[in-house]
Protein backbone atom coordinates (compact mmCIF):
# COMPACT_ATOMS: atom_id res chain seq x y z
CA UNK A 1 0.00 0.00 0.00
CA UNK A 2 2.71 2.42 1.00
CA UNK A 3 4.69 1.47 -2.07
CA UNK A 4 1.65 2.17 -4.21
CA UNK A 5 1.34 5.70 -2.72
CA UNK A 6 5.04 6.21 -3.08
CA UNK A 7 4.91 5.29 -6.74
CA UNK A 8 2.23 7.89 -7.43
CA UNK A 9 4.14 10.59 -5.69
CA UNK A 10 7.37 9.57 -7.37
CA UNK A 11 5.69 10.02 -10.74
CA UNK A 12 5.04 13.71 -10.05
CA UNK A 13 8.24 14.49 -8.15
CA UNK A 14 10.22 15.60 -11.24
CA UNK A 15 7.65 18.26 -12.15
CA UNK A 16 7.18 19.61 -8.63
CA UNK A 17 10.04 22.18 -8.57
CA UNK A 18 8.85 23.77 -11.82
CA UNK A 19 5.22 23.75 -10.64
CA UNK A 20 6.13 25.21 -7.24
CA UNK A 21 7.96 27.99 -9.04
CA UNK A 22 4.90 28.66 -11.24
CA UNK A 23 2.68 28.87 -8.17
CA UNK A 24 5.08 31.28 -6.51
CA UNK A 25 5.55 33.59 -9.43
CA UNK A 26 1.90 33.73 -10.44
CA UNK A 27 1.01 34.44 -6.81
CA UNK A 28 3.61 37.15 -6.37
CA UNK A 29 2.93 38.85 -9.69
CA UNK A 30 -0.86 38.73 -9.19
CA UNK A 31 -0.49 40.09 -5.67
CA UNK A 32 1.74 42.86 -6.93
CA UNK A 33 -0.77 44.01 -9.56
CA UNK A 34 -3.64 43.53 -7.12
CA UNK A 35 -1.85 46.06 -4.88
CA UNK A 36 -1.12 48.42 -7.77
CA UNK A 37 -4.88 48.68 -8.30
CA UNK A 38 -5.97 47.94 -4.74
CA UNK A 39 -3.97 50.65 -2.93
CA UNK A 40 -5.52 53.63 -4.74
CA UNK A 41 -8.98 52.06 -4.52
CA UNK A 42 -8.47 51.32 -0.82
CA UNK A 43 -7.29 54.88 -0.23
CA UNK A 44 -10.40 56.23 -1.93
CA UNK A 45 -12.60 53.89 0.10
CA UNK A 46 -10.98 54.96 3.37
CA UNK A 47 -10.82 58.69 2.74
CA UNK A 48 -13.68 59.41 0.38
CA UNK A 49 -16.59 58.66 2.67
CA UNK A 50 -18.33 61.45 4.52
CA UNK A 51 -16.12 62.83 7.25
CA UNK A 52 -13.05 61.59 5.37
CA UNK A 53 -10.26 63.88 4.24
CA UNK A 54 -11.08 63.65 0.53
CA UNK A 55 -14.25 65.36 -0.50
CA UNK A 56 -15.40 62.90 -3.14
CA UNK A 57 -18.89 63.30 -4.52
CA UNK A 58 -21.14 60.92 -2.64
CA UNK A 59 -22.11 59.15 -5.88
CA UNK A 60 -18.49 58.30 -6.64
CA UNK A 61 -17.66 56.85 -3.25
CA UNK A 62 -20.94 54.94 -3.20
CA UNK A 63 -20.32 53.47 -6.66
CA UNK A 64 -16.80 52.46 -5.70
CA UNK A 65 -18.14 50.72 -2.64
CA UNK A 66 -20.73 48.85 -4.66
CA UNK A 67 -18.28 47.77 -7.38
CA UNK A 68 -15.87 46.42 -4.79
CA UNK A 69 -18.62 44.53 -3.01
CA UNK A 70 -19.91 43.18 -6.30
CA UNK A 71 -16.55 41.81 -7.37
CA UNK A 72 -15.99 40.38 -3.91
CA UNK A 73 -19.27 38.50 -3.94
CA UNK A 74 -18.79 36.72 -7.28
CA UNK A 75 -17.34 33.22 -6.67
CA UNK A 76 -13.78 33.12 -7.92
CA UNK A 77 -14.35 30.23 -10.35
CA UNK A 78 -17.12 32.11 -12.15
CA UNK A 79 -15.20 35.37 -12.10
CA UNK A 80 -12.30 33.54 -13.66
CA UNK A 81 -14.44 32.18 -16.49
CA UNK A 82 -15.88 35.61 -17.16
CA UNK A 83 -12.56 37.41 -17.11
CA UNK A 84 -10.51 34.90 -19.10
CA UNK A 85 -11.20 36.71 -22.38
CA UNK A 86 -9.10 39.55 -20.98
CA UNK A 87 -6.18 37.13 -20.81
CA UNK A 88 -6.91 36.20 -24.40
CA UNK A 89 -6.70 39.86 -25.39
CA UNK A 90 -3.56 40.54 -23.38
CA UNK A 91 -1.54 37.40 -23.96
CA UNK A 92 -3.26 35.68 -26.87
CA UNK A 93 -3.98 32.62 -24.74
CA UNK A 94 -6.61 31.59 -22.26
CA UNK A 95 -4.68 28.71 -20.76
CA UNK A 96 -1.51 28.45 -18.77
CA UNK A 97 -0.06 30.23 -15.81
CA UNK A 98 0.22 33.64 -17.50
CA UNK A 99 -3.43 33.50 -18.52
CA UNK A 100 -4.43 33.00 -14.90
CA UNK A 101 -2.85 36.26 -13.78
CA UNK A 102 -5.48 38.78 -15.05
CA UNK A 103 -8.41 36.88 -13.45
CA UNK A 104 -6.40 36.59 -10.24
CA UNK A 105 -5.70 40.32 -10.21
CA UNK A 106 -9.33 41.17 -10.89
CA UNK A 107 -10.51 38.79 -8.18
CA UNK A 108 -7.92 39.96 -5.66
CA UNK A 109 -7.79 43.74 -6.02
CA UNK A 110 -11.18 44.39 -4.34
CA UNK A 111 -10.04 42.19 -1.46
CA UNK A 112 -6.75 44.10 -1.28
CA UNK A 113 -8.65 47.40 -1.43
CA UNK A 114 -10.69 46.37 1.61
CA UNK A 115 -7.52 45.36 3.46
CA UNK A 116 -5.92 48.72 2.68
CA UNK A 117 -9.10 50.51 3.67
CA UNK A 118 -9.21 48.85 7.07
CA UNK A 119 -5.48 49.48 7.65
CA UNK A 120 -5.91 53.17 6.87
CA UNK A 121 -8.96 53.47 9.06
CA UNK A 122 -6.85 52.30 11.99
CA UNK A 123 -4.74 55.46 11.79
CA UNK A 124 -5.44 57.64 14.80
CA UNK A 125 -7.90 60.41 13.95
CA UNK A 126 -5.92 62.76 16.18
CA UNK A 127 -2.74 62.29 14.17
CA UNK A 128 -4.60 63.17 10.99
CA UNK A 129 -6.04 66.21 12.73
CA UNK A 130 -2.54 67.26 13.81
CA UNK A 131 -1.38 66.96 10.21
CA UNK A 132 -4.32 69.08 9.03
CA UNK A 133 -3.46 71.66 11.67
CA UNK A 134 0.08 71.78 10.26
CA UNK A 135 -1.31 72.66 6.84
CA UNK A 136 -1.09 69.25 5.13
CA UNK A 137 -3.01 68.84 1.88
CA UNK A 138 -5.22 65.74 1.63
CA UNK A 139 -2.66 64.17 -0.71
CA UNK A 140 0.14 64.81 1.80
CA UNK A 141 -1.97 63.35 4.58
CA UNK A 142 -2.40 60.17 2.55
CA UNK A 143 1.21 59.82 1.44
CA UNK A 144 3.03 61.25 4.46
CA UNK A 145 0.76 60.29 7.32
CA UNK A 146 -1.84 57.60 6.66
CA UNK A 147 0.20 55.20 4.52
CA UNK A 148 3.48 55.43 6.51
CA UNK A 149 1.66 55.19 9.83
CA UNK A 150 -0.16 52.04 8.76
CA UNK A 151 2.82 50.20 7.24
CA UNK A 152 2.82 47.41 9.87
CA UNK A 153 -0.88 46.81 9.34
CA UNK A 154 -0.47 46.93 5.54
CA UNK A 155 2.33 44.36 5.71
CA UNK A 156 0.30 41.96 7.79
CA UNK A 157 -2.58 42.51 5.36
CA UNK A 158 -0.22 41.68 2.50
CA UNK A 159 0.54 38.31 4.08
CA UNK A 160 -3.18 37.59 4.16
CA UNK A 161 -3.57 38.74 0.56
CA UNK A 162 -0.64 36.64 -0.62
CA UNK A 163 -1.97 33.45 0.95
CA UNK A 164 -5.50 34.08 -0.29
CA UNK A 165 -4.27 34.75 -3.82
CA UNK A 166 -2.24 31.56 -3.68
CA UNK A 167 -5.45 29.71 -2.84
CA UNK A 168 -7.20 31.34 -5.81
CA UNK A 169 -4.20 30.41 -7.99
CA UNK A 170 -4.56 26.77 -7.00
CA UNK A 171 -8.20 26.91 -8.10
CA UNK A 172 -7.10 28.36 -11.39
CA UNK A 173 -5.50 24.97 -11.98
CA UNK A 174 -8.94 23.87 -13.16
CA UNK A 175 -8.70 26.04 -16.25
CA UNK A 176 -5.24 24.81 -16.98
CA UNK A 177 -3.19 27.39 -15.14
CA UNK A 178 0.13 25.85 -14.13
CA UNK A 179 1.30 25.45 -10.61
CA UNK A 180 0.72 23.14 -7.69
CA UNK A 181 -3.06 23.46 -7.83
CA UNK A 182 -3.05 22.12 -11.37
CA UNK A 183 -0.88 19.16 -10.37
CA UNK A 184 -3.26 18.35 -7.52
CA UNK A 185 -6.31 18.53 -9.77
CA UNK A 186 -5.09 16.90 -12.98
CA UNK A 187 -2.66 14.30 -11.57
CA UNK A 188 -4.45 13.68 -8.28
CA UNK A 189 -8.16 14.41 -8.38
CA UNK A 190 -9.00 13.54 -12.00
CA UNK A 191 -6.91 10.35 -11.93
CA UNK A 192 -8.08 9.24 -8.49
CA UNK A 193 -4.52 9.39 -7.19
CA UNK A 194 -5.48 11.03 -3.95
CA UNK A 195 -2.04 10.71 -2.43
CA UNK A 196 -0.82 13.28 -4.96
CA UNK A 197 -3.67 15.56 -3.98
CA UNK A 198 -2.76 15.29 -0.31
CA UNK A 199 0.89 15.96 -1.10
CA UNK A 200 -0.10 19.13 -2.94
CA UNK A 201 -2.30 20.20 -0.03
CA UNK A 202 0.59 19.71 2.39
CA UNK A 203 2.91 21.71 0.12
CA UNK A 204 0.39 24.55 -0.14
CA UNK A 205 -0.07 24.54 3.63
CA UNK A 206 3.67 24.82 4.09
CA UNK A 207 3.89 27.69 1.58
CA UNK A 208 1.05 29.51 3.35
CA UNK A 209 2.82 29.02 6.67
CA UNK A 210 6.04 30.44 5.25
CA UNK A 211 4.33 33.51 3.75
CA UNK A 212 2.34 34.13 6.90
CA UNK A 213 5.33 33.76 9.21
CA UNK A 214 7.48 36.08 7.12
CA UNK A 215 4.62 38.58 6.89
CA UNK A 216 3.98 38.63 10.62
CA UNK A 217 7.68 38.91 11.37
CA UNK A 218 8.09 41.83 8.95
CA UNK A 219 4.99 43.53 10.31
CA UNK A 220 6.13 43.33 13.93
CA UNK A 221 9.65 44.33 13.02
CA UNK A 222 8.47 47.41 11.14
CA UNK A 223 6.18 48.57 13.92
CA UNK A 224 7.86 51.25 16.00
CA UNK A 225 5.04 51.19 18.49
CA UNK A 226 5.81 47.73 19.85
CA UNK A 227 9.49 47.12 19.20
CA UNK A 228 10.33 49.10 22.30
CA UNK A 229 8.11 47.06 24.59
CA UNK A 230 9.58 43.89 23.18
CA UNK A 231 13.11 45.07 23.75
CA UNK A 232 12.13 46.13 27.21
CA UNK A 233 10.65 42.78 28.16
CA UNK A 234 13.73 41.06 26.79
CA UNK A 235 15.89 43.15 29.05
CA UNK A 236 13.92 42.12 32.10
CA UNK B 1 -0.45 95.28 24.98
CA UNK B 2 0.12 93.93 21.50
CA UNK B 3 -2.00 94.01 18.38
CA UNK B 4 -4.91 91.57 18.15
CA UNK B 5 -3.68 88.34 16.56
CA UNK B 6 -6.87 86.32 16.79
CA UNK B 7 -10.29 87.93 16.81
CA UNK B 8 -13.48 85.98 16.96
CA UNK B 9 -16.72 87.75 16.19
CA UNK B 10 -20.19 86.36 16.70
CA UNK B 11 -19.03 82.80 16.30
CA UNK B 12 -21.63 80.07 16.54
CA UNK B 13 -21.07 76.38 15.96
CA UNK B 14 -23.88 73.91 15.61
CA UNK B 15 -23.37 70.21 15.06
CA UNK B 16 -25.95 68.25 13.13
CA UNK B 17 -29.15 69.70 11.81
CA UNK B 18 -32.82 69.85 12.59
CA UNK B 19 -34.06 68.51 15.89
CA UNK B 20 -30.88 66.56 16.65
CA UNK B 21 -28.65 69.59 16.34
CA UNK B 22 -26.40 70.53 19.21
CA UNK B 23 -25.08 74.04 19.63
CA UNK B 24 -21.53 73.81 20.92
CA UNK B 25 -20.77 77.53 20.75
CA UNK B 26 -23.13 80.44 20.83
CA UNK B 27 -22.29 83.95 19.76
CA UNK B 28 -18.67 83.99 20.91
CA UNK B 29 -16.67 87.23 20.85
CA UNK B 30 -13.05 86.99 21.75
CA UNK B 31 -9.87 88.91 21.21
CA UNK B 32 -6.41 87.50 21.73
CA UNK B 33 -3.49 89.89 21.50
CA UNK B 34 0.03 89.29 20.29
CA UNK B 35 2.22 88.04 23.11
CA UNK B 36 -0.69 86.93 25.27
CA UNK B 37 -0.84 83.67 27.08
CA UNK B 38 -4.56 83.40 26.81
CA UNK B 39 -6.42 80.81 28.84
CA UNK B 40 -9.85 79.47 27.97
CA UNK B 41 -11.32 77.58 30.87
CA UNK B 42 -14.52 75.66 31.25
CA UNK B 43 -15.91 72.37 32.42
CA UNK B 44 -15.95 69.45 30.02
CA UNK B 45 -18.61 69.82 27.41
CA UNK B 46 -18.61 73.59 27.71
CA UNK B 47 -17.41 73.91 24.11
CA UNK B 48 -13.83 74.99 24.70
CA UNK B 49 -12.26 72.36 22.47
CA UNK B 50 -14.60 73.27 19.65
CA UNK B 51 -13.68 76.92 20.15
CA UNK B 52 -9.95 76.31 19.79
CA UNK B 53 -10.60 74.14 16.72
CA UNK B 54 -12.48 77.01 15.18
CA UNK B 55 -9.38 79.19 15.48
CA UNK B 56 -7.54 77.16 12.81
CA UNK B 57 -10.76 76.00 11.20
CA UNK B 58 -10.35 72.33 12.01
CA UNK B 59 -13.99 72.97 12.81
CA UNK B 60 -15.93 75.20 10.46
CA UNK B 61 -18.01 77.75 12.37
CA UNK B 62 -21.70 77.77 11.47
CA UNK B 63 -21.73 81.54 11.72
CA UNK B 64 -19.41 84.37 12.61
CA UNK B 65 -15.91 85.44 11.75
CA UNK B 66 -12.43 84.29 12.66
CA UNK B 67 -9.79 86.94 12.01
CA UNK B 68 -6.20 85.81 12.17
CA UNK B 69 -3.49 88.44 11.98
CA UNK B 70 -5.88 90.94 10.47
CA UNK B 71 -7.29 88.55 7.89
CA UNK B 72 -10.72 86.99 7.84
CA UNK B 73 -10.04 83.28 7.33
CA UNK B 74 -13.44 81.58 7.27
CA UNK B 75 -14.01 82.57 3.67
CA UNK B 76 -10.57 81.96 2.16
CA UNK B 77 -9.73 79.10 -0.17
CA UNK B 78 -8.56 75.72 1.10
CA UNK B 79 -5.07 76.25 -0.28
CA UNK B 80 -4.65 79.64 1.39
CA UNK B 81 -6.04 78.22 4.60
CA UNK B 82 -3.30 75.61 4.56
CA UNK B 83 -0.65 78.30 4.39
CA UNK B 84 -2.36 80.23 7.22
CA UNK B 85 -2.36 77.05 9.30
CA UNK B 86 1.42 76.90 8.98
CA UNK B 87 1.57 79.99 11.16
CA UNK B 88 -0.70 78.45 13.79
CA UNK B 89 0.92 75.62 15.73
CA UNK B 90 -1.18 73.22 17.73
CA UNK B 91 -0.61 70.68 20.48
CA UNK B 92 -3.08 68.16 21.83
CA UNK B 93 -4.05 66.28 24.95
CA UNK B 94 -3.01 62.98 23.39
CA UNK B 95 0.11 64.45 21.74
CA UNK B 96 -0.81 63.06 18.30
CA UNK B 97 2.73 62.26 17.29
CA UNK B 98 3.49 60.14 14.26
CA UNK B 99 4.21 56.81 15.94
CA UNK B 100 6.31 55.41 13.12
CA UNK B 101 8.68 58.37 13.10
CA UNK B 102 11.40 59.23 15.60
CA UNK B 103 11.22 62.34 17.77
CA UNK B 104 13.48 64.23 15.36
CA UNK B 105 11.50 63.02 12.33
CA UNK B 106 8.31 64.23 13.97
CA UNK B 107 9.84 67.68 14.35
CA UNK B 108 11.07 67.72 10.74
CA UNK B 109 7.58 66.84 9.50
CA UNK B 110 6.27 70.42 9.17
CA UNK B 111 9.62 71.44 7.66
CA UNK B 112 9.32 68.72 5.03
CA UNK B 113 5.91 70.11 4.14
CA UNK B 114 7.60 73.42 3.42
CA UNK B 115 10.13 71.60 1.26
CA UNK B 116 13.14 72.22 3.51
CA UNK B 117 16.25 70.20 2.57
CA UNK B 118 16.63 67.08 4.72
CA UNK B 119 19.92 68.04 6.34
CA UNK B 120 18.75 71.52 7.24
CA UNK B 121 15.47 70.21 8.61
CA UNK B 122 17.35 67.73 10.79
CA UNK B 123 19.61 70.49 12.15
CA UNK B 124 16.63 72.65 12.98
CA UNK B 125 14.87 69.69 14.61
CA UNK B 126 17.85 69.02 16.86
CA UNK B 127 17.97 72.70 17.75
CA UNK B 128 14.29 72.64 18.72
CA UNK B 129 14.64 69.40 20.64
CA UNK B 130 17.41 71.08 22.59
CA UNK B 131 15.08 73.95 23.46
CA UNK B 132 12.51 71.52 24.81
CA UNK B 133 15.20 69.57 26.63
CA UNK B 134 15.15 66.38 24.59
CA UNK B 135 18.26 66.55 22.43
CA UNK B 136 19.44 63.19 23.76
CA UNK B 137 16.21 61.44 22.70
CA UNK B 138 16.20 62.70 19.11
CA UNK B 139 16.27 59.21 17.61
CA UNK B 140 13.81 57.63 20.03
CA UNK B 141 10.36 56.63 18.82
CA UNK B 142 7.33 58.10 20.61
CA UNK B 143 6.55 54.68 22.15
CA UNK B 144 9.88 54.94 23.94
CA UNK B 145 9.06 58.32 25.50
CA UNK B 146 7.04 59.29 28.54
CA UNK B 147 3.92 61.44 28.27
CA UNK B 148 5.78 64.59 29.23
CA UNK B 149 8.53 63.86 26.73
CA UNK B 150 5.98 63.22 23.98
CA UNK B 151 4.36 66.56 24.69
CA UNK B 152 7.78 68.22 24.48
CA UNK B 153 8.29 66.66 21.06
CA UNK B 154 4.82 67.86 20.07
CA UNK B 155 5.71 71.38 21.20
CA UNK B 156 8.97 71.31 19.25
CA UNK B 157 7.01 70.11 16.20
CA UNK B 158 4.36 72.78 16.64
CA UNK B 159 6.85 75.64 16.78
CA UNK B 160 9.16 74.28 14.06
CA UNK B 161 7.59 76.38 11.34
CA UNK B 162 7.88 79.58 13.44
CA UNK B 163 4.17 80.04 14.04
CA UNK B 164 2.70 83.22 15.44
CA UNK B 165 0.27 81.38 17.65
CA UNK B 166 0.43 78.12 19.52
CA UNK B 167 -2.93 76.52 20.30
CA UNK B 168 -2.89 74.10 23.23
CA UNK B 169 -5.89 71.82 23.47
CA UNK B 170 -5.89 70.36 26.99
CA UNK B 171 -2.17 69.92 26.50
CA UNK B 172 -1.46 69.03 30.10
CA UNK B 173 -4.62 67.13 31.01
CA UNK B 174 -3.01 63.74 30.46
CA UNK B 175 0.07 64.60 32.52
CA UNK B 176 0.88 64.38 36.22
CA UNK B 177 1.17 67.62 38.25
CA UNK B 178 4.96 67.85 38.13
CA UNK B 179 5.11 67.24 34.41
CA UNK B 180 2.26 69.70 33.93
CA UNK B 181 4.24 72.38 35.70
CA UNK B 182 7.33 71.66 33.61
CA UNK B 183 5.37 71.75 30.34
CA UNK B 184 3.68 75.02 31.35
CA UNK B 185 7.06 76.53 32.19
CA UNK B 186 8.26 75.47 28.77
CA UNK B 187 5.25 77.12 27.12
CA UNK B 188 5.89 80.30 29.07
CA UNK B 189 9.51 80.19 28.00
CA UNK B 190 8.57 79.75 24.35
CA UNK B 191 6.11 82.62 24.67
CA UNK B 192 8.85 84.87 25.99
CA UNK B 193 11.84 83.85 23.89
CA UNK B 194 10.14 83.13 20.56
CA UNK B 195 7.35 85.66 20.93
CA UNK B 196 4.68 83.08 20.20
CA UNK B 197 1.19 83.92 21.38
CA UNK B 198 -0.13 80.96 23.36
CA UNK B 199 -3.79 79.96 23.63
CA UNK B 200 -4.48 77.39 26.31
CA UNK B 201 -7.65 75.37 26.66
CA UNK B 202 -8.02 73.75 30.04
CA UNK B 203 -10.41 72.73 32.77
CA UNK B 204 -7.81 73.29 35.49
CA UNK B 205 -7.62 76.65 37.20
CA UNK B 206 -4.05 76.03 38.25
CA UNK B 207 -2.98 76.01 34.62
CA UNK B 208 -4.47 79.46 34.10
CA UNK B 209 -3.00 80.60 37.39
CA UNK B 210 0.49 79.44 36.53
CA UNK B 211 1.04 81.02 33.16
CA UNK B 212 -1.88 82.95 31.67
CA UNK B 213 -2.16 86.71 31.65
CA UNK B 214 -5.67 86.78 30.21
CA UNK B 215 -8.53 84.37 30.57
CA UNK B 216 -11.96 83.67 29.17
CA UNK B 217 -14.42 81.52 31.05
CA UNK B 218 -16.74 79.46 28.91
CA UNK B 219 -19.87 77.84 30.20
CA UNK B 220 -22.71 76.19 28.35
CA UNK B 221 -21.48 77.30 24.94
CA UNK B 222 -21.05 80.95 25.90
CA UNK B 223 -18.24 83.10 27.15
CA UNK B 224 -19.43 84.26 30.55
CA UNK B 225 -16.42 86.27 31.56
CA UNK B 226 -13.09 87.44 30.15
CA UNK B 227 -10.27 89.73 31.07
CA UNK B 228 -6.97 89.95 32.91
CA UNK B 229 -6.40 86.88 35.04
CA UNK B 230 -5.85 88.92 38.23
CA UNK B 231 -9.06 90.84 37.55
CA UNK B 232 -11.17 87.77 36.92
CA UNK B 233 -9.69 86.00 39.93
CA UNK B 234 -10.35 88.79 42.39
CA UNK B 235 -13.72 89.82 41.12
CA UNK B 236 -15.27 86.72 39.59
CA UNK B 237 -18.69 87.72 38.31
CA UNK B 238 -20.10 84.46 37.04
CA UNK B 239 -21.01 81.64 39.38
CA UNK B 240 -19.08 79.21 37.23
CA UNK B 241 -15.92 81.28 37.61
CA UNK B 242 -16.22 81.25 41.37
CA UNK B 243 -16.76 77.54 41.23
CA UNK B 244 -13.65 77.07 39.11
CA UNK B 245 -11.51 79.31 41.29
CA UNK B 246 -12.60 77.82 44.57
CA UNK B 247 -13.89 74.35 43.85
CA UNK B 248 -14.48 73.70 47.55
CA UNK B 249 -16.46 76.86 48.13
CA UNK B 250 -15.14 80.25 49.09
CA UNK B 251 -14.92 79.41 52.78
CA UNK B 252 -11.82 77.48 53.75
CA UNK B 253 -12.64 74.50 55.87
CA UNK B 254 -12.32 75.31 59.51
CA UNK B 255 -10.27 73.07 61.70
CA UNK B 256 -11.24 72.03 65.17
CA UNK B 257 -13.22 75.16 65.88
CA UNK B 258 -14.82 73.68 68.95
CA UNK B 259 -11.42 73.45 70.61
CA UNK B 260 -10.97 77.17 70.29
CA UNK B 261 -14.19 78.20 71.88
CA UNK B 262 -13.74 81.51 73.56
CA UNK B 263 -11.07 82.64 71.16
CA UNK B 264 -12.03 85.21 68.62
CA UNK B 265 -11.89 84.01 65.04
CA UNK B 266 -11.28 86.42 62.18
CA UNK B 267 -11.16 86.00 58.44
CA UNK B 268 -8.37 87.71 56.56
CA UNK B 269 -9.16 88.31 52.91
CA UNK B 270 -6.21 88.81 50.61
CA UNK B 271 -7.06 91.20 47.82
CA UNK B 272 -3.86 91.14 45.89
CA UNK B 273 -1.21 92.26 48.33
CA UNK B 274 2.28 91.00 47.81
CA UNK B 275 2.47 87.24 48.08
CA UNK B 276 6.00 87.61 49.31
CA UNK B 277 5.02 89.42 52.54
CA UNK B 278 4.97 86.78 55.24
CA UNK B 279 2.00 88.26 57.09
CA UNK B 280 1.57 85.72 59.85
CA UNK B 281 5.29 85.43 60.50
CA UNK B 282 5.70 89.20 60.70
CA UNK B 283 2.74 89.30 63.02
CA UNK B 284 4.47 86.90 65.35
CA UNK B 285 7.79 88.72 65.16
CA UNK B 286 6.62 92.35 65.14
CA UNK B 287 3.90 92.02 67.79
CA UNK B 288 5.03 88.91 69.54
CA UNK B 289 1.54 87.50 69.13
CA UNK B 290 0.99 83.89 68.26
CA UNK B 291 -2.10 83.24 66.19
CA UNK B 292 -3.58 79.99 65.13
CA UNK B 293 -4.24 79.35 61.42
CA UNK B 294 -7.51 77.47 61.26
CA UNK B 295 -7.83 77.25 57.56
CA UNK B 296 -6.53 78.89 54.47
CA UNK B 297 -7.19 78.88 50.75
CA UNK B 298 -4.90 81.32 49.09
CA UNK B 299 -3.47 81.58 45.63
CA UNK B 300 -0.50 83.32 44.18
CA UNK B 301 -1.40 85.00 40.93
CA UNK B 302 1.31 86.95 39.21
CA UNK B 303 3.09 87.48 42.54
CA UNK B 304 -0.06 88.68 44.28
CA UNK B 305 -1.94 86.89 46.99
CA UNK B 306 -5.64 86.13 46.67
CA UNK B 307 -7.93 84.11 48.86
CA UNK B 308 -8.82 84.00 52.49
CA UNK B 309 -7.49 82.68 55.76
CA UNK B 310 -9.18 81.94 59.06
CA UNK B 311 -7.19 82.93 62.12
CA UNK B 312 -7.85 82.18 65.78
CA UNK B 313 -6.73 85.14 67.88
CA UNK B 314 -5.09 84.58 71.24
CA UNK B 315 -7.41 84.43 74.26
CA UNK B 316 -5.73 87.41 75.92
CA UNK B 317 -7.85 90.40 74.83
CA UNK B 318 -4.90 92.81 74.76
CA UNK B 319 -2.86 90.56 72.51
CA UNK B 320 -5.88 89.92 70.34
CA UNK B 321 -6.49 93.64 69.88
CA UNK B 322 -2.85 94.24 69.02
CA UNK B 323 -2.87 91.48 66.42
CA UNK B 324 -6.10 92.76 64.88
CA UNK B 325 -4.70 96.24 64.57
CA UNK B 326 -1.51 94.97 63.01
CA UNK B 327 -3.33 92.92 60.39
CA UNK B 328 -5.71 95.77 59.56
CA UNK B 329 -2.74 98.04 58.91
CA UNK B 330 -1.41 95.78 56.15
CA UNK B 331 -1.94 96.62 52.49
CA UNK B 332 -4.13 94.44 50.36
CA UNK B 333 -5.93 92.65 53.16
CA UNK B 334 -9.31 93.16 54.77
CA UNK B 335 -10.38 91.65 58.03
CA UNK B 336 -13.78 90.33 58.95
CA UNK B 337 -14.87 88.91 62.26
CA UNK B 338 -16.41 85.50 62.19
CA UNK B 339 -19.21 84.74 64.60
CA UNK B 340 -19.62 81.27 65.82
Amino acid sequence: MLDFLGENIQSVLPILPQQTWETLYSTVISTFFAYVIGIPVGVLLATGTSGGILKLPKVVSRCLDIIVNLLRSVPFLLLMMVTLPISGLLFGTKIGTIASIPPLVIAAFPFVARLIESSLREVDRGVIEAAQAMGCSPFQIITKVMLPESVPSIISGAAIALTTIMGYGAMAGIIGAGGLGNVGITYGYYRYKYSIMYLIIIMLVILVQIFQTIGTWLSVRSDKRISYNKKRSKRK
Amino acid sequence: MGQPIIEIKGLTKTFGSGEDSVTALRDIDLQINEGDIFGIIGLSGAGKSTLVRCMNLLERPSAGQVIFDGREITSIKEKELRSVRKSIGMIFQRFNLLMQRTAAENVTFPLELEGAPKKKARERALELLKIVGLEDRADAYPAQLSGGQMQRVAIARAVASNPKVLLCDEATSALDPNTTRAILDLLKDINKTMGVTVVIITHEMKVIEQICNRVAVIDQSRIVEQGEVSQVFTHPKAAITRQLIMPHGTEPEMLKVQELRGNEVIRIVFNGGSAYEPLIASLAIDCGVKVNILGADTRNIDGKAYGSMLIGLPSDPKEAARALEYIKSQDGVTVEEVDD
